[in-house]
């Protein structure tokens, strides 16, 4: 339905166009979203665990976890408020990386995400592996603001962004594709941008 | 707690059916819905433009209106300077136009009388529209949850739903109305005249016959983090603060 006396609208330039997914638009600066306020977590508090259902696969402090192959990783990520941002860059430890680490293969195929505050979100493995998917630990050269979920969030650009769980603390193998705290709240199970599943019901 | 309704929430057209200027700033659209559905205060709905050449311009706004308003939502939409949806609203958007839209969005940063309470809701700006449903919603319930409202504007001709908010606070039944004007003096004794802390959080739990049970506190990333911390640094526990940040 054309909007009556709306035609002029702020188009992206052409050239960009193809990066921005659907019902998405150009944002400069970096918005921050979340359901609470924003956890403090100091690095010596910090901890990442691997689980499988309820049991821990392996634990790493911040030493140990910094300890692991760093990788850069430059994406346009996507909000599910309809924002996207060309070219944000990070540097962290892949998944496939923490797996290896740990001496394992995805034993299953979902995982729950979690975070400090008590935030989950489920991402399914495949969408973690192959180079997919890494822990964040900077943002731009830099240790990653609390704001944006520093000390360590989950990156997992191709979906929309409430899958990079902030103030991650782990990784849980699920048999089954559970939904986490946005998803039962009314998100999309799966997330992709580009297919516009926002909300639960979207194709 | 509420969970929100995981039902399907597709793009509808909604009429304008009433505008109503707030502040300088601020201006209330209140649409028909031509799918009508129930909300919970503090839901969104998502907003998308289409140009003759189909492109579209999306935004979420939060819907003002209690769930008890019966097929008609109102937003309340701020603007701003060159941006791209709102300024279309303020000067484009007359009565009688038809909007898409699809919603009722969002299931956490929602309240329902059942879930209880005592609230203290903290808005910032246009951040208090969402506050402002729960508020209704409580009125429309006659509920006798006890609710503090502390809500943060520039200056006192842009305390949005002022006169509203005002009578409701002046019946004394449980809901208790603070203002804090950053850029002038306060104008009523319980009111302030500073940005949001925690003494100010605290002097307003104190209205409140027991400790909050829920806080929820919304507007802009700044003022959510500021007001959060001010909570958090009058003992509300973390888990007990649910936020909505309308972005930059
Ligand atoms: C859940 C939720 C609920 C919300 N509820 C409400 C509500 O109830 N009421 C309300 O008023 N708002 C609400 N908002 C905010 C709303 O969605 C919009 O973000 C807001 O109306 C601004 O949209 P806009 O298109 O007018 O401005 P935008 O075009 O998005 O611009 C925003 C600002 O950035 C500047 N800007 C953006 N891009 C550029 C550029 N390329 N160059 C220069 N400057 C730029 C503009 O000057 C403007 O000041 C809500 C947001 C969320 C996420």
């Amino acid at each position: 339905m054309v909007t009556r006396g709306f035609s002029s609208g702020r188009r992206p330039p052409t050239d960009t166009d193809a990066r921005i997914p659907p019902g998405q638009y150009l944002e400069q600066g970096f918005p921050v979203l979340s359901a609470g306020p924003t956890p403090r977590v100091r690095t010596e508090d910090w901890s990442f665990t691997l689980k499988h259902g309820p049991r821990p696969i392996k634990k790493w402090n911040w030493t140990e976890f910094n300890a692991l192959p760093l990788t850069r990783m430059t994406r346009d990520i996507h909000c599910v408020t309809a924002w996207t941002k060309f070219d944000t860059a990070w540097q962290g430890v892949l998944v496939d990386d923490i797996l290896a680490d740990a001496g394992i293969e995805p034993p299953t195929a979902f995982t729950l995400a979690h975070s400090f505050d008590g935030y989950s979100t489920n991402v399914p493995a495949k969408d973690l592996v192959a180079g997919k998917a890494m822990v964040a630990l900077l943002y731009e050269g830099k240790p990653i603001t609390p704001d944006h979920g520093g000390p360590a969030r989950l990156l997992v650009p191709h979906l929309y962004f409430w899958k990079s769980a902030k103030w991650l603390n782990g990784v849980q193998f699920t048999e089954r594709d559970e939904p986490g705290f946005w998803e039962l709240r009314g998100y999309h199970i799966y997330g992709d941008p580009w297919r516009e599943q926002r909300y639960s019901g979207d194709p | 707690m509420s969970e929100a309704a995981t039902a399907q929430s597709p793009w509808q057209t909604a009429k304008i059916i009433r505008i109503e200027k707030r502040t300088p700033r601020v201006t209330s659209f209140v649409f028909k819905l031509s799918r009508p559905f129930v909300h919970q205060a503090g839901q969104h709905v998502d907003v998308r433009l289409t140009a003759p050449d189909g492109y579209q311009a999306r935004r979420s706004y939060s819907i003002a209106s209690a769930p008890e308003s019966g097929g008609t939502i109102e937003l309340a939409i701020e603007r701003l300077e060159d941006g791209e949806v709102s300024p279309f609203f303020h000067e484009v958007a007359v009565v009688g136009d038809e909007i898409e839209l699809r919603g009722p969005l969002g299931g956490h940063f929602v309240w329902s009388d059942s879930d209880g309470g005592p609230l203290i809701l903290v808005g910032g700006g246009s951040g208090v529209v969402p506050l402002m449903a729960m508020v209704r919603h409580r009125t429309a319930r006659k509920s006798s949850v006890s609710v503090a409202l502390v809500f943060s504007a520039r200056i006192w001709d842009e305390v949005i739903f002022r006169d509203e908010l005002i009578k409701l606070d002046d019946r004394r039944d449980g809901f208790d109305l603070v203002l804090t004007l950053t850029r002038e003096a306060a104008r009523r004794p319980e009111d302030y005249s500073r940005r949001i802390d925690a003494q100010m959080m605290m002097q307003s739990m104190a209205r409140l016959p027991e400790p909050p049970r829920l806080a929820f506190v919304c507007g802009s990333n700044a003022f959510v983090s500021a007001a959060a911390q001010a909570l958090i640094d009058a003992d509300v526990p973390p888990g007990l603060i649910r936020t909505e940040r309308y972005g930059v």
